[in-house]
């Protein structure tokens, strides 16, 4: 007889399979195969848990007391006991001989393969920081974990979750139901940073906070702290210190390799396996999280059962091969709604399509590219989760109904009348509400239009729709084109093309609504970008900035980069670093220092300003910190020569010399310009006072000029000296200094809180006029005195100077280099 | 001192250190000895990349701008430099070479070959 063409099919026993692994991946995988061919493998699970398989991610219900193990048992005892399996629980496979195709258990158990499948999925990453191996410290993977947690929440107490991704959350949900005090400690500024981008990040945190959780972002873990060798907090590198009773690490997961790597299987990340999932030695297989497949590797179920279908499919001779996978997430914390799915970096060709509903907490950004979706993020309302993710999946061309897109899959296949949003404001009866705040009608703002109000401006002044929250405006501008067709007048200016807003609506509505943070302006004002522009940006931090002192935190990543580094940036990418000089006075301690400066770091150039103060030219941005130090031990600070702030007060001889002079005007300089240094402003603004109307100070070219009189004090605003010149306009004449100050102050306020971002005075004042101006100052007889309170209290945060903090080693990251490459020594 | 990476000639990849260095929605700057300075950003959305540290304007420090979505506003004069491609946005003309990054278990790898100048490299192999 010929030898068998198929030596598989006459062989007398079935081949033996081995599963390392009784998880998710390894028993569907086995599930799998029975149904191709039940009789074709004697089939052996080792699991290290001491259990039948069950449904990992039901954890965080089971942990939350939403359910109880049972329910999510998988795998019955019965179920292998009927499929002949043999499950060896609670004893982990140690180690893989494949000279042999044995594995050997930690009890020794040795078992024959035929085939081996490694389906070990990932290991919770521990950062290695002091402490980690404390009683108290616990992983979020297995049962075991999770009965730890329950343990340590009988007791109340504090809890402290390291990791704010999808499992940090899910375990500090759970344990805040379970009654126990929760801070997340996030390394990044915003939460799940891998799944949603900044805006629906920041809503996620705020509905966390509501619910009583205390969320740490851009925290640092320095270490565990121990008492009576339990752990009893977390310490910051910030020096802040958080207590707990227990501490979950859910910093991420590693494929779980190790067994694979010393049995000499080809691992990078994960166990490298083809879209078979053969590993590199034929005879072994390796499935879910423990594998790299084209590189990529998953931390989720769905791709494990697409995986196990293509490896059922070659273990039963039938080989259809495995893809890849595009994945999607939710967060399984109730009453919190968010989805993730594809690519929403945006970028070259990308178009984000932004909605926001700031009265529903809904946040949806569609990201797409070449008439496909490519990415998604739902906060709030994640009902066409699916649908996106469908239509993500399948690549599918959704040009036809962009403009409807984001307003899901009912309204957007609605009918070809209603993928046009202006059709669907259309159809709307005359009696459906526009504007919930003012409670106008469909009806009522059509008349108002129809009655001559020909622009959102006039409609808003007129009915009131969209004059409040704002909401609404997309649909008065819808009705706007409707009723009148291409004449629709061109709104208010907006600040940037990310808002319909202008700035003085967003000024307004900032301090009515009480937005005190950029995502959440971004959020309640309808912005039709995810993170803003390089034009928003720094005008929103400066609104915030002016309207809640002391409590805004500034955001660096928002400024321009002279603000960043408190220094000029010149054409060759240098800085000039100019000192104040109070009044444009100055000492030999000053002046030595600056000369040191010089030397020291050999800057090319030392100039004297128009400003009265001088200017050091060249100096790199590395060695700022340094040079500030230097300037900072001689009692200089910074002039804020770069910022949109004041700049100099620039002062005369004055009555102590001058023949001439009127006033003490050196010393009235000097004095505002201790008032006023450091306040950060919509624009430069610069400061002059004159000892006598001769000028010599040039005051009335000046934001604020002063110019001594022998009776008193003339205040001068609104001058200014560059692109386009313009003299003051007299603001008043006042008797003493004092008033001279306040005055000031009261003015340098109102600038602040109503001029537009990078509009100086003289705009401002052209704009606005010079009668408005003064009605604000002097309608009310308290009206000074009000402004320049708010300004003095805004100034108690302002007045620390940047260079010293600096100096100290504050924010060394911008000042130093990442590390510098050199070219190994084996090539110099 | 920031401490120096060297770049063995073996290694595809330059290994320049955790994600986390880098605030998003910043850059932080990598000099290279012989070579061209190189600005790696860290985009809001947490992705990262890197370009030659000179807009094709008038060789402004793009490190230094403004990140917003995938592109930089360079500081000097407001060109806006997308980070996939390095090349000017909008009207303006010019492009700058982006450096192949990697990201693998949080932490950065550049390129080795698009990094380290060409010239020690062929003395390398010589
Ligand atoms: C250093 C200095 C020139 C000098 O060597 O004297 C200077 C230098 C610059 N000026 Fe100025 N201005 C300087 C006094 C002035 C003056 C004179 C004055 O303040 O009495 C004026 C006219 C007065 C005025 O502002 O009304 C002046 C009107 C401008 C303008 C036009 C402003 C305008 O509203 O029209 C700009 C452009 C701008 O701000 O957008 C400008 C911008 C600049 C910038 C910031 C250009 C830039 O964006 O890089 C220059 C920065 C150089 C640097 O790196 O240090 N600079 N600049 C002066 C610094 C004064 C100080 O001690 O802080
Ligand atoms: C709390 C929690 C919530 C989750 N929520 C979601 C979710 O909502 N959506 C989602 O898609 N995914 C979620 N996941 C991820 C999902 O659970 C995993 O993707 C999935 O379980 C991976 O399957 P696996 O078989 O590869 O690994 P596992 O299910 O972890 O199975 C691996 C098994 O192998 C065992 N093992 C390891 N080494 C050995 C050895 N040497 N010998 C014997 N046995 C060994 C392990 O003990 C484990 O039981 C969640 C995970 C957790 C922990
Ligand atoms: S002109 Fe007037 S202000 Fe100027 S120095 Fe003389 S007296 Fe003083
Ligand atoms: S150098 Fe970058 S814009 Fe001019």
């Amino acid at each position: 007889m010929n030898a068998p063409a198929n030596f598989r099919q006459v062989k007398a026993l079935p081949e033996r399979l081995v599963v390392i692994g009784n998880g998710m991946a390894g028993c569907r995988a086995v599930e799998e195969i029975l149904a191709r061919d039940p009789a074709r493998y004697t089939i052996t699970i080792f699991g290290a848990e001491p259990r039948v398989n069950y449904n990992r991610i039901m954890l965080s219900p089971v942990l939350a007391g939403e359910k109880s193990f049972d329910e999510i048992v998988l795998n019955t005892a019965e179920w292998y006991a009927a499929n002949g399996i043999e499950l060896v629980a609670g004893d982990p496979v140690d180690h893989i001989d494949r000279e042999r195709q044995t594995v050997v258990s930690r009890s020794g158990r040795v078992e024959p393969y035929d085939r081996l499948l490694i389906a070990t999925g990932s290991d919770p990453f521990i950062i290695p920081v002091p402490g980690r191996d404390l009683p108290g410290v616990v992983t979020f993977r297995d049962l075991d974990d999770v009965d730890k947690m329950l343990a340590a929440a009988e007791g109340g107490g504090n809890a402290v979750v390291i990791g704010g991704g999808l499992l940090g959350l899910e375990a500090a949900h759970g344990l805040s139901l379970r009654g126990m005090k929760v801070t997340v400690i996030h390394l990044m500024p915003t939460l799940m940073e891998r799944q949603l981008d900044e805006a629906a990040g920041w809503l996620l945190k705020t509905e966390l906070e509501r619910r009583g959780q205390t969320i740490l972002t851009g925290a640092d873990t320095q270490e565990i702290i121990e008492q009576d060798g339990h752990v009893a907090g977390v310490r910051l590198k910030d020096g802040r210190e958080i207590p707990a009773d227990i501490v979950v690490m859910a910093v991420g997961i590693r494929p779980s390799t190790m067994l694979a790597k010393t049995a000499g299987l080809e691992c990078e990340r994960g166990v490298v396996v083809d879209d078979h999932m053969v590993t590199s030695d034929p005879a072994v297989l390796a499935v879910g999280e423990c594998v790299q497949h084209r590189g990529q590797c998953y931390g989720l179920v769905a791709p494990l059962w697409e995986m196990c279908r293509a490896l059922a499919d070659h273990l039963t001779d039938t080989p259809s091969g495995y893809q890849g996978s595009v994945t999607s997430t939710k967060l399984k914390v109730s009453g919190i709604d968010v989805f993730s799915a594809g690519d929403f970096t945006g970028g070259d060709g990308h178009e984000d399509i932004v909605m926001r509903d700031a009265a529903r907490g809904v946040y949806k950004r569609l990201v797409v590219k070449d008439g496909r979706l490519v990415g998604a993020v739902l906060y709030g309302d994640t009902a066409d989760g699916n649908w996106y993710f469908d239509l993500l999946k399948r690549q599918e061309d959704v040009s036809e109904i962009r403009d409807a897109l984001i307003f899901g899959q009912a309204f957007a296949l609605g009918g070809g009348a209603f993928a046009d949003p202006n059709a669907a404001v259309a159809a709307l009866p005359d009696d459906a509400e526009i504007c919930g705040c003012n409670g106008v009608s469909k009806g009522t703002v059509v008349a108002t239009i129809k009655a001559g109000a020909c622009s959102l401006d006039a409609v808003r002044s007129t009915c009131k729709a969209s004059a409040s929250c704002g909401s609404c405006t997309g649909l008065v501008e819808s009705l706007l084109v409707l009723t009148l067709g291409d004449e629709v007048q061109a709104g208010a200016k907006t600040l940037c093309k990310c808002t319909s807003f202008g700035h003085d609506d967003i000024r307004r509505l900032i301090v009515e609504k009480e937005l005190r943070a950029m995502p959440q302006v971004m959020q309640e004002l309808h912005w039709t970008t995810p993170d803003g522009c390089a034009s928003c940006r720094p005008a929103l931090n400066y609104y915030l900035l002016c309207a809640w002192p002391g409590e805004y935190e500034d955001d660096q990543k928002s400024r321009f980069v002279n603000e960043r580094l408190h220094a000029n940036i010149q054409k060759d990418g240098t800085y000039s670093v100019v000192p104040r000089m109070w009044g444009g006075l100055t000492n030999p301690t000053e002046l030595r220092a600056i000369a040191d400066v010089v030397e020291k770091y050999n800057a090319p150039m030392v100039k004297v300003t128009g400003g009265q103060r001088l200017d050091i030219f060249g100096i790199k941005k590395e060695d700022l910190p340094a040079v500030w130090a230097d300037l900072n031990a001689a009692g200089m600070v910074s002039g804020h020569a770069y910022g949109k702030s004041l700049r100099t007060v620039k002062t005369c001889v004055g009555s102590e010399w001058c023949r001439f002079g009127t006033q003490d005007s050196t010393g009235l300089g000097v004095k505002i310009e201790r008032m006023t240094w450091g306040s950060w402003m919509p624009h430069k603004f610069k400061i002059a006072v004159s000892g006598c109307p001769r000028n010599c100070a040039e005051a009335t070219i000046k934001d604020f000029g002063v110019v001594c009189v022998d009776s008193g004090y003339e205040l001068h605003v609104g001058g200014n000296g560059g692109i386009k010149v313009r003299a003051t306009d007299l603001l008043c004449k006042v008797a003493t200094e004092a008033e001279a100050m306040e005055h000031c102050a009261a003015f340098i306020q109102l600038y602040r809180e109503q001029a537009h971002y990078l509009e100086r005075t003289a705009p401002w004042i052209e704009r606005v006029g010079l009668d408005y101006v003064k009605s604000q100052m002097f309608d009310d007889p308290e009206a000074v005195k009000r402004l320049a309170a708010r300004f003095r209290y805004s100034q108690t945060f302002m007045q620390d100077d940047p260079w010293a903090k600096r100096a100290a080693g504050d924010r060394a990251d911008l000042h130093q280099h990442l590390a510098t490459v050199r070219p190994a020594p084996e090539y110099v | 001192m920031p401490k120096p990476v060297r770049a063995p000639m073996q290694a595809k990849w330059l290994d320049i250190g955790p994600i986390t260095q880098i605030e998003p929605g910043m850059a932080a700057t990598l000099p290279v000895e012989g070579g061209e300075e190189i600005a790696v950003f860290h985009t809001m959305r947490g992705e990262i990349y890197a370009l030659v540290n000179k807009c094709p304007h008038k060789q402004g420090p793009l490190s230094q701008g403004i990140v917003h979505g995938e592109s930089v506003t360079c500081p000097l004069h407001s060109w806006k430099i997308s980070l996939r491609s390095g090349e000017a946005l909008g009207e303006d003309k010019g492009c700058v070479p982006t450096i192949p990054v990697k990201v693998d278990a949080g932490r950065i790898y550049l390129l080795r070959e698009a990094v380290v100048p060409p010239v020690q490299a062929a003395r390398a192999a010589a």
